[in-house]
């Protein structure tokens, strides 16, 4: 087991991750009524808006206080104060996260300084502002997300009464993953507070009658309530202490702190449950172990095709994570495990089940596809599983690519690819499996061909069966 | 035709910047406001400088292209463009120096540096573009003294591109780098006046070879008898660049992004330009025309016109089909350029559609004024859009397509209206004869798809 320390790299070839606001944007597009603004110029949001618009298929509206010359030498409050009027005159939010962007975080923009002057000089102190400070070189898209997170939960939590909700706090998940996640909390009878939720804003069902602002998203009066819940369950493993709202709500409010994986795959998925039993008192119902039968049948109608996977993966931390526990648990051996994220909690976690699973494996932090793609080579993964930037390895290798996680901005539905619960693993073993079977159904003539046969061989007839 | 009031329009600070044509504002205000920043809050569609820069350099193929900045510029722009090559393919990989918060704070020439000397040693490549972001602005990275070092101690080309993103918009990019094409083109010795040209040939500037485009229209040039010397930057490379003084005429497609460098060559290498259009039929037979007759060449002008009719006689029955079909409905365009707003507006026409709104990120005046010209009364004119204004105006005009690019679409599907890409990411061509039919059946795919019977009501 190798654990590759890149951080001395000079140049990132081939980026594996995306910037910090990219991934404060997500959690404020899964809050009821709210818009973001990103404090910058008027690229970064641009082109965050066009990757996530690729990647959810959907109108994806954030500001852009569009700083110029003007604004990076002698301050941009005015255009914070001014893109905060026209987003409230067009949008009507009931919230706005101000992110930041590393333009503004180098002139040393005070956004929470801005934001409350702003809120007192138009007389409205009690408005939700959020800022959230992002720059672009201070972390990866899963920081940024988790940062935003922490700061929603900071700002609006509020000492409550106790009361019986659950808190359940999501990483960058899919919006289908979104809808399971709830499906299965309410099949447990568990009353919630899913935050964020992006389930419907970001895939929405077509209707006639355009509104700018989807419907759905946690509630702020949910989130305000957090503090009092009964519990917080957080899917979020990998997360830094200091990012954390699970460890937030815990050491400020006293709420008991579960910190879960992704339930994705049998054993994450019977812990995600069992825990909520423990807190409701429920049992888990039949149709639930019957879900669970099923993914078990799955398991063993194709074990002996997943034996043969030597897999890389990709992504955000929490994601791999998730992924590799779910490969393991099918004979599919994670040979290099890779993230874009400065995180030393993934090696933490993995390194020694995968060092039992196989010889030879490399965990990745903070890294590049170009070395991605030569850890692959070297380690014979024959499966990809992860974002679309990793077309790469197919193109260039041959590794075919299982897309999961985000972005996928070259292939339709990543909004709507379900991969959690039984249902969802059963759902993505069959994605991975088959994936496996198409590239040796595909490939076996040849080698086979190649390997043994060593007669002289007929010309090739034209005509098949003959 | 329904009037529009732009006094419900969105915001006060936009109002010069849409118009309607023929409407009595239109007449009053002096002219469209365009070339000007965006708005704060206004969720503009535009991008920044270095967005440019990139789209316009990144066809260079066998140039290592390092962005020195923060991962967000590096991996928003990896590969999501689909110019084609038909030799090297570093202009695929995005390299970036990855900033962090040390290299904020104590500057990062350094790293720089060596980024440029890992990447030479590791690439077979010439010639590095260098992109300057938003933070290296800041920071006052002297980009400048780091090429030059990295080029004397490599031996090849290391040019600066000075895209930091908040000096202006798009536009400003697309000034960065032909500064940075100007700079490779410009012969290490030898007097400019000494340049031989090579008789016949031309350069073709502002085609990116989305998706083999300057393969396409090279073919009809070779065959009516034109050289293609070079193209910018469409599957280029640096050796082929370096030859651009040598032809006898630049031709310019994307003036947006070209029409500076072509005033360059023509001041600095005394080569005449001529501004052409392969978009659309008539575009193409035009523009086809019009360089044969700049050579004023008889043999060339018949073999222009014999190519002309016979491609024409190829595709106008496909395009009468299509017609047929179309004929009546309605189109909005927002693009980037003004020049490709201007393309589209004749080419709808072709097939019969109506335009009757028509935006671009970073329009001029002087295309503007042509696209008044052309368009019918009451159309709406708009300048920097936003999702706001176009969901206001498509909806109001009852637009039943919308052309644009990828962050456009999910709006005109939400609002169950037909969408057209015309972006860099595209996998089939629209340019010349071939990309007439395309474009039309592209058009007739979406407009005329069983889908929308559902999603009426
Ligand atoms: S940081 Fe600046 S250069 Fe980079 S994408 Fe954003 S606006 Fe463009």
């Amino acid at each position: 087991m190798k654990k590759e320390n890149l951080h001395y790299k000079n140049v990132n070839e081939n980026p594996c991750n995306m910037c910090m606001p990219m991934g404060g944007i997500l959690p404020f597009k899964g809050l009821e009524n709210s818009m973001v603004i990103i404090h910058g110029s008027q690229g970064c949001s641009t082109y965050m808006r066009r990757h996530m618009a690729e990647h959810f298929n959907e109108p994806i509206d954030v500001g852009s206080t569009s700083l110029n010359e003007k604004g990076t030498i002698y301050g941009g409050g005015n255009n914070l104060k001014r893109g905060l009027d026209n987003i409230l005159k067009v949008y009507q939010p009931g919230l706005i996260g101000v992110l930041t962007t590393c333009l503004a975080e180098t002139i040393g923009e005070d956004t929470e300084r801005l934001s409350a002057e702003y809120l007192l000089e138009r007389g409205m102190p009690d408005y939700p502002v959020i800022p959230v400070p992002t720059p672009g070189y201070g972390g990866s898209h899963a920081e940024g997300y988790w940062l935003a997170v922490r700061k929603i939960v900071g700002k609006l939590a509020r000492e409550t009464e106790p009361h019986n909700k659950i808190n359940i706090i999501i990483p960058n998940i899919s919006p289908a993953d979104i809808r399971e996640i709830k499906r299965l909390l309410q099949l447990m009878q568990a009353d919630y507070t899913l935050l964020p939720d992006f389930s419907d804003t970001l895939d929405r069902p077509y209707e006639r009658s355009y509104k700018k602002m989807p419907e759905g998203g946690t509630k702020v009066s949910d989130i305000i309530r957090m503090a009092g819940a009964m519990a917080t369950v957080q899917l979020g493993l990998t997360v830094d202490e200091n990012y954390s709202p699970g460890l937030y709500l815990e050491r400020e409010f006293g709420v008991p702190f579960y910190n879960l994986p992704i339930p994705m795959g049998v054993e994450s998925v019977d812990l995600f449950l069992k825990v909520l039993s423990d807190l409701t008192g429920n049992d888990v119902p039949e149709c639930l172990l019957q879900e669970r039968g099923r993914l078990l049948d799955c398991m063993i109608d194709s074990h002996k095709y997943n034996f043969q996977g030597k897999s890389v993966i990709f992504g955000e931390p929490e994601l791999v994570y998730a992924i590799s526990r779910t490969c393991l648990e099918n004979g599919i051996k994670p040979v290099v495990v890779a993230t874009g994220s400065k995180t030393g909690r993934l090696s933490e976690l993995l390194k020694p089940l995968l060092d039992e699973a196989s010889e030879k494996n490399f965990i990745l932090e903070e890294t590049d596809f170009v070395t991605v793609r030569s850890k692959s080579k070297e380690a014979g993964a024959n499966i990809a599983i992860g974002h679309s930037d990793g077309k790469y390895l197919t193109e260039r290798e041959s590794i075919p690519l299982v897309r999961m996680g985000f972005p996928i901005h070259d292939r339709v539905g990543g909004q709507r690819l379900l991969s959690v619960g039984y249902t969802g693993t059963t759902m993505f073993l069959d994605r991975v499996t088959n994936k496996l079977l198409e590239n040796k159904h595909g490939n076996y003539r040849k080698l086979i061909y190649q390997n043994f046969y060593r007669g002289t061989g007929r010309k090739k007839l034209c005509c098949p069966g003959s | 035709m329904q009037a529009i009031k732009l006094t419900d329009a969105l915001i006060e600070e936009r109002k010069n910047s849409i118009t309607v044509k023929g409407s009595v504002e239109a007449k009053q205000k002096q002219s469209l406001t365009c070339d000007a920043e965006s708005v704060a809050g206004c969720v503009s569609q535009r991008a920044c400088v270095y967005c440019g820069a990139r789209v316009v350099l990144n066809p260079v193929t066998d140039a290592i292209h390092l962005v020195h900045g923060p991962i967000g510029c590096s991996s928003y722009t990896w590969d999501i463009r689909g110019s084609l090559s038909s030799a090297a393919d570093l202009y695929r990989n995005s390299f970036c120096t990855d900033l962090k918060e040390h290299d904020i704070i104590f500057g990062g020439e350094k790293k720089l540096a060596f980024a440029i000397d890992e990447l030479v040693r590791k690439y077979d490549s010439r010639l590095v573009f260098v992109y300057s972001t938003c933070v290296v602005g800041v920071i006052g990275d002297d980009l400048e003294a780091v090429c030059k070092a990295a080029a004397e101690k490599h031996n090849i080309e290391v040019i600066p591109v000075q895209s930091s993103g908040f000096i202006g918009n798009k536009s400003a990019g697309y000034r960065a780098a032909c500064d940075s094409l100007l700079r490779l083109i410009e012969p290490n010795s030898g007097d400019v006046k000494d340049i031989v040209k090579i008789p016949d040939s031309i350069n073709y500037l502002g085609d990116f070879n989305l998706a083999g485009e300057v393969w396409i229209i090279k073919s009809y040039l070779e065959q009516i008898g034109v050289k293609v010397n070079v193209a910018f930057t469409g599957d280029s490379h640096c050796d082929a660049l370096k030859k651009a003084p040598a032809a006898a005429l630049n031709i310019v497609q994307c003036a947006g992004s070209m029409r500076y460098l072509a005033q360059k060559m023509e001041e600095i290498y005394d080569i005449p330009c001529l501004n052409i259009s392969f978009i659309g039929l008539q575009d193409t037979a035009d523009s086809l025309r019009k360089i044969a007759d700049w050579f004023s060449n008889e043999a060339m002008l018949k073999r222009a016109e014999k190519l002309i009719e016979k491609k024409t006689a190829e595709v106008k029955p496909l395009l009468r089909n299509y017609r047929k079909k179309l004929e009546g409905k309605k189109a909005a365009i927002f693009v980037g350029g003004g020049f490709k707003a201007v393309s589209l507006i004749k080419q709808f026409k072709e097939i019969g559609i109506d335009v009757v709104m028509v935006g671009t990120q970073t329009g001029s005046q002087e295309e503007y004024e042509t696209i008044n010209d052309l368009a019918d009364e009451g159309t709406v004119i708009l300048d920097d859009a936003n999702p706001s204004e176009l969901e206001k105006f498509m909806t109001e005009k009852g637009a039943d397509l919308l052309v644009g690019g990828v962050k456009e679409r999910p709006l005109a599907y939400k609002l169950g209206m037909a969408f057209i890409d015309h972006n860099h990411d595209r996998k089939h061509p629209l340019s010349g004869f071939v990309g007439a039919v395309n474009f039309a059946k592209e058009v007739y795919s979406t407009v005329c798809s069983p889908v929308w019977k559902y999603a009426k009501d």
